[in-house]
């Protein structure tokens, strides 16, 4: 058989559970966890005679979503009723958006190892939770939790855009940093505050026409997809390079098998029957309000990450790395407003900042070490009155206590020893005590200078200033 | 005799999407009662409505919103009062195949 090339074309829906109080319809409260059925009501556990009433907030969250994702909001938006029977779902139907969605068309940029790359929003449209479901294998059936009945979310459909895996992994994380940056969810995937379903299709390279599509369900974290997704393109590529067909189906990712498997229980092909919700009104928004919520929009993570590298001059991973949440992107800037020296300010950040609060299990907002303190210490060093090494030591105490560099390097007496007079001495120490390693720098054995700088730093316990250490030994040795 | 809408197999397919189990007989009634439906509503074509917004509500409503305020629900018990069968706080089913 002729050896034929694929495209790989995927796109995906995602999941996004909007921050509210209470529920979409109706006023339980939003929660995780929890005894079962302790947050319900006759709205979301569609009892008769009921009427679901939008909430307020969800609409805001949901318009400031989709001006974020570059959609267009609708002016005129309405709800449907999507139709099917189970048991996590007590209404026989999910209140979803068909043909009129909240928000239209838009996109957003992905970072990609060729560089930027704009991937297609088809739509973003508001839609309630089902249950939960709780499987009783040895008793022999199930059971239902509505509480998470009626949670809102927002289901952001992307273009099949996605031509690797990787794509798809990088798009996730940007969507999930913007919608941390507008504060429109927590996107917890461990706590399903944020889900991802794909669909991938195989084409002959240059046809325009989409291949048979397979949807991917029961990916739980960002690995997960991008795994799931590298392996159902080679599963699809080995059937195509044999002849055979792709079957149009639904699989679910087993993680531990690192494998998908068809859900063979669902075979017959969905009949949604969708219709207008005649207990819902519609939506029509009004320009004035969108625009208000548009300027209300911070400065987003792709736009500030490019400014951070024009402004700080900053390479793009840093840029990249400190952009990613806006507690620590605000953290910087603080911090810069009092120094100049960003490059290694943003080090500090990235490498002790981050280390130590990862270490205690804290954030950002939790640091023991205020902005304008890190300022201080970076000073610190840039003026000479203690080593970076020492910066280090510093650095460890403020994390420790909150207490300000220049008192812990008065306390503790680590200024750095730039006095001449006084290292000479130990210079002339270190030199007597050493004379194989003297020998070894006269005969030519550069290397050994670096040993005998050490011996003094050991006996300055790190405060002599190197650079000096280093002129006055040569000084001497030649 | 007047152009069938609606076949015996159209009917099969809305009892299966409603979980409804239907006798042989019931299904021919059906299917008559559903085209002389559908005939009836033909009435509606005649009606020019070119100029006619599709409307998706018929109240002449728009935004009907609440406060994102927590409101009191059932309880657990209260929840599951009509339940059939119950255990443990859930709603108990015939097992779903996952
Ligand atoms: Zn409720």
């Amino acid at each position: 058989m002729e050896n034929m090339n694929y495209e790989t074309v995927i796109g995906l829906e995602v999941h996004v559970q909007l921050k509210t109080r209470t529920k979409i319809f109706c006023g339980c409260p939003v929660g995780w966890g929890g005894e079962p059925n302790t947050r319900v009501c006759p709205v979301c556990l569609g009892l008769p005679g009921v009427l679901p009433v939008l909430n307020r907030k969800v609409l805001e969250l949901a318009v400031r979503a989709g001006l974020a994702l570059n959609c267009e909001v609708s002016g005129f938006s309405k709800f449907d009723r999507k139709n099917y029977f189970y048991p996590d779902l007590p209404k026989a139907y999910q209140i979803s958006q068909y043909d009129n969605p909240l928000s239209g068309p838009g996109w957003i940029d992905i970072q990609t190892e060729g560089g930027k790359k704009r991937i297609g929003i088809t739509r973003a449209h508001l839609e309630e939770d089902a249950g939960k479901l709780v499987h009783f294998e040895k008793e022999g059936y199930s059971g239902v939790d509505y509480n998470r009945t009626g949670i809102p979310l927002l289901e952001i459909v992307s273009d099949p855009d996605f031509r690797f895996p990787r794509e798809a992994y990088e798009y996730l994380k940007t969507i999930r940093t913007v919608m941390r940056y507008i504060e429109v969810s927590d996107c917890d995937m461990e706590k399903g505050s944020f889900r991802c379903d794909a669909n991938v299709s195989l084409r002959p390279t240059g046809e325009k026409e989409l291949g048979v599509k397979v949807e991917i369900k029961n990916m739980n974290s960002f690995k997960a997809v991008e795994r799931a997704l590298a392996y159902e393109v080679k599963r699809q590529g080995e059937l195509l390079a044999v002849g055979r067909p792709v079957v149009q189906e639904t699989r679910l990712y087993n993680a531990d098998l690192q494998k998908t498997f068809s859900m063979r229980s669902k075979e017959e092909t969905h009949d949604y029957r969708y219709f207008p919700d005649p207990d819902l009104v519609p939506v029509i928004l009004e320009k004035e309000w969108v625009e208000e919520i548009r300027s209300s929009l911070p400065e987003l993570p792709g736009p500030r990450s490019e400014r951070f590298r024009e402004q700080y001059g900053l390479p793009e991973y840093d840029a990249g790395v400190l952009t990613a949440e806006r507690p620590l992107a605000d953290y910087f800037e603080a911090a810069a407003a009092h120094t100049s020296n960003y490059k290694a300010l943003s080090n500090w950040v990235m490498v002790e900042l981050l280390g130590k609060l990862n270490d205690s299990d804290s954030t950002v907002e939790e640091s023991p070490i205020s902005p304008e303190q890190l300022a201080g210490l970076l000073s610190l060093i840039e003026k000479g009155a203690i080593s970076g090494k020492i910066g280090k030591q510093v650095f460890a105490e403020m994390f420790a206590g909150g207490k300000d560099p220049e008192v812990i390097v008065e306390e503790k007496g680590l200024l750095q020893i730039s006095d001449e007079g006084e290292l000479d001495k130990i210079v002339e120490q270190v030199i007597s005590e050493n004379p194989g390693s003297v020998a070894d720098f006269r005969g030519g054995k550069e290397k050994a200078i670096g040993f005998l700088v050490g011996q003094v730093m050991k006996i300055t316990q790190g405060k002599a200033n190197p650079g000096l250490v280093n002129q006055l030994l040569r000084r001497k040795l030649t | 005799m007047m152009e069938k809408k609606i076949t015996l197999s159209d009917v099969e397919k809305v009892a299966r999407l409603a979980r409804l189990g239907i006798s042989p007989k019931d299904k021919e009634n059906f299917e008559r009662q559903l085209n002389n439906i559908l005939l009836y509503m033909e009435k509606l074509d005649e009606l020019d409505t070119g100029d006619c917004e599709p409307l998706a509500h018929v109240l002449p409503l728009k935004n009907v919103l609440r406060e994102d305020r927590v409101r009191e629900g059932l309880g657990q018990d209260e929840a599951l009062k009509n339940a059939p069968e119950k255990k443990d706080g859930f709603f108990i089913v015939p097992p779903v195949i996952k």
